[in-house]
């Protein structure tokens, strides 16, 4: 399969992550395993492993991001790389210069890794089909399509929490049709062994086919909820007004935001997620946002120990030995 | 020149004729089939025996780039590529810089194709003026300028009256409508069709129901106007149901499809492959099919490559951000040949879709075009059914070098192309001696 041979080199070791399909479940719960090791070093006075120590690592944003931007740039300091933080507005490559001359202006300064952020879908494969061999490009969400480091600091949160996969009800509610987050969550989830992953949505804001991903579809947030392990509220963006998927936010609201009586069908012990920034009032009441099932906050201090695990294995697949290691501490399967 | 065809199977759908015959050619015209006219004495016999003699193929769509957009072809460059796949007239469409609004832009390309020389190129002039979608063109003008028919390419009308009065206005004149049926709103801004692969690779959707509501409205229109109406080219099963209807009811409407949605699908897209992003998109493995139906029952009455070559840098982008099209006269008769081999349809008929079925809707079988019966001009395409080529792209001589054909091994190749008895392409490995 080309996404295969893409993302992997022959020995099926990461060489670039662009996407969670394709990606099979053993190489998902390395992931998994190496940013276990990786949350201690996040906890200590010095906090740092020499794992990209003489390395460049350069966040690429064509598209604004302070969060995921924020974490990927701590991940590569945590690992010792010099970092390059290029944030570049979508008129600069309209006017002239193309996204391939920008990317070989960068190769030109002999940098190791790009991490990506772009407005198109497969903008990153792209980029990693056009990169000199040996630069790693990492996505950090390409247009609608994937947000795989997203995901997988999803499904780390949800594994810290919930010991495991096997037996889960997993809830994604909210604008599936437009979110990179979503469609990456579905792969992850269902990859690591989800049982049962449920999409819940209007009709407006699903994609065509969703189910062929593997999901159930609900359109009723209660039914959706019914029994379920975890929580996923996506983020609404307000543009969604104007392109008729929805009449008002307050309408949004009363049928889709995540309020405690809802949640009052889903198991006692659920946990409730959003990759953040959260809309409060829209996706979810605050008093689900800071209530006890919200896990939204470990969610984002994972995110920097999930990154550094991605970048880790993507530059060379000895570094996971190495980071146990040095900080001491073992990878603890769930 | 006089010459003499001898020994090829002679395919000419337009006289329901498929055997093997000489063919007589003289002063650029067909003299006679079968047997010599009277005191005949060929300059050069062409050995053709086991090789397929039809007329010149016609292809309904080809963008030849200039005036315009001379860095993607030139109208020698890719009439130079169409002649080497066996086609001897283009059809191209209004949408260049200046827009074919005006007798001048289309005397200017005729001209131009002229001196080239390759092939005879026909004109769908502007339905509106600068393609605007609002302001009539000068149809009358246009007519006169010797234009096939008036079309909008793809540019949206502003809205459905525009349409009814461009109709009624054309059929004043007598002018076909060119439709290319696609509903701008439900389009939006898709580049793939929504399905599948559009949400596993999160690319923004073109709805099955931007070309049926299209569609719905231009037959509306058609019943209502009585223009002489082509739409196409069709992508969906559902849209190729609704014009064989209206044709069962009696409305002068045709249709076309482009060789590549009867090959590949939404599938193909695989990850991100930009030589696939097409206008309209490739649809489901159903819609191929029902398009392959459509051929094959003669709703479908051509078959186009919807030739658009580019420059390299056009595909290199993430997806979205391409320029849709690919490059397409050069594959279009072995792909054809193709379904012949998948036994998808009979020799005689994909021939018919490449010849006489397109002469037809451009109102041109009336001058011979497409046909190989006496008196018609000496525009042939004579093939090797036998020989097998694989598609490289950078051994294409259009300028464009995108084709999802890439590596593809095909069936047939072109060993002689003739424009009113002239030789234009000539394959030198198969006929050594230059004609």
């Amino acid at each position: 399969m080309a996404r295969r041979s893409l993302q992997l080199d022959e020995h099926g070791r990461l060489r670039h992550f662009l996407a969670i399909e394709g990606l099979g479940r053993e190489l998902l719960t390395e992931i998994l395993d190496t940013a276990e090791s990786f949350v201690g070093v996040t906890a200590q006075a010095v906090k740092k492993v020499p794992l990209l120590r003489g390395k460049t690592v350069v966040n690429l944003f064509f598209e604004a991001s302070t969060r995921t931007r924020t974490t990927f740039e701590l991940a590569a300091k945590r690992l010792s790389a010099d970092v390059l933080n290029l944030n570049i507005p979508a008129s600069a490559t309209v006017k002239g210069e193309t996204l391939l001359d920008t990317l070989h202006n960068l190769e030109a300064m002999h940098c190791d890794m790009f991490v990506v952020r772009h407005a198109d879908s497969g903008a990153a494969h792209f980029i990693a089909r056009h990169v000199r061999s040996g630069t790693s490009v990492i996505n950090a969400g390409d247009g609608r399509h994937e947000h795989p480091t997203q995901a997988l600091l999803d499904a780390f949160t949800i594994r810290r929490a919930k010991g495991g996969f096997g037996h889960l009800v997993v809830a994604i509610v909210g604008d599936i049709l437009h979110s990179r987050v979503a469609r990456s969550q579905i792969h992850a989830l269902t990859t690591l062994g989800v049982p049962e992953v449920r999409v819940v949505a209007p009709r407006t804001l699903l994609p065509a086919e969703v189910e062929r991903l593997g999901v159930h579809v609900h359109h009723d947030l209660r039914e959706g909820l019914r029994g379920a392990d975890v929580v996923i509220a996506l983020r609404l963006q307000h543009e969604r007004m104007q392109g008729a998927f929805l009449p008002s936010e307050h309408e949004y609201f009363q049928l889709y935001g995540l309020r405690e009586e809802h949640l009052a069908v889903a198991k006692p012990d659920c946990i409730v997620m959003h990759p953040g920034p959260i809309n409060r009032g829209v996706e979810m009441a605050s008093s689900v946002a800071d209530g006890p099932r919200s896990v939204i906050l470990q969610q984002v201090s994972h995110g920097i120990a999930v990154r550094m695990a991605v970048m880790a294995l993507a530059m060379g697949a000895t570094h996971r030995r190495e980071a146990t290691r040095e900080v001491g501490t073992k990878g603890e399967r769930a | 020149m006089r010459l003499l065809i001898r020994g090829a199977r002679v395919v000419d759908p337009s006289q329901d004729l498929d055997g093997v015959q000489d063919l007589y050619l003289a002063e650029g015209r067909v003299a006679a089939l079968g047997q010599p006219p009277e005191g005949f004495v060929p300059d050069r016999v062409v050995e053709a025996r086991g090789w397929v003699a039809c007329p010149g193929l016609v292809d309904l769509r080809v963008h030849l780039r200039e005036p315009g957009q001379e860095h993607k072809g030139t109208i020698a460059s890719e009439t130079r590529a169409a002649a080497a796949g066996g086609i001897t007239t283009v059809c191209t469409f209004a949408d260049y810089d200046p827009v074919v609004d005006t007798p001048a832009v289309a005397d200017l390309i005729r001209h131009r194709a002229d001196s080239a020389g390759y092939c005879r190129v026909a004109v769908v002039g502007a339905l509106t003026q600068g393609l605007d979608g609002e302001r009539l063109s000068e149809m009358g003008a246009l007519r006169a300028a010797g234009c096939v028919g008036v079309g909008n390419a793809r540019r949206p009308l502003a809205n459905a009256l525009v349409l009814r009065r461009a109709m009624e206005y054309a059929a004043t004149h007598g002018l076909t409508v060119f439709l290319c049926p696609e509903d701008p709103h439900l389009r939006n801004r898709g580049c793939a069709h929504e399905g599948q692969v559009a949400t596993r690779l999160g690319l923004p959707g073109i709805p099955e129901a931007a070309e049926t509501a299209a569609v719905a409205q231009a037959l509306a229109l058609v019943q209502q106007t009585g223009v002489r109406a082509h739409l196409g080219p069709l992508s969906t099963a559902r849209a190729v149901r609704m014009v064989a209807r209206a044709r069962y009811d009696g409305l002068p409407v045709t249709a076309d499809v482009t060789a590549h949605h009867l090959h590949l699908t939404e599938m193909d897209l695989g990850e991100f492959d930009a030589r696939c992003h097409v206008e309209p998109p490739l649809r489901t493995e159903r819609d191929r099919d029902g398009l392959r139906y459509g051929l094959v029952e003669g709703t479908l009455g051509a078959v186009s490559s919807d030739h658009q070559p580019h420059e390299p840098d056009a595909k290199l982008a993430p997806f979205p951000a391409t320029a849709p099209g690919l490059s397409g006269v050069e594959t279009l008769l072995s792909l054809m040949l193709r379904l012949v081999e998948e036994e998808v349809l009979a020799l005689s008929e994909a021939v018919a879709r490449l010849t006489c079925g397109p002469a037809e809707i451009l109102g041109l079988a009336g001058s011979g075009i497409g046909s190989l019966r006496p008196g018609a001009p000496a525009d042939l395409c004579l093939f090797d059914p036998a020989a097998r080529w694989t598609v490289r792209p950078e051994a294409l001589r259009s300028r464009g070098r995108h084709t999802p054909f890439d590596g593809w091994e095909l069936p047939g190749r072109v060993v002689l192309t003739l424009l009113a008895g002239r030789p234009v392409h000539q394959d030198p490995r198969a006929l050594p001696e230059p004609l």
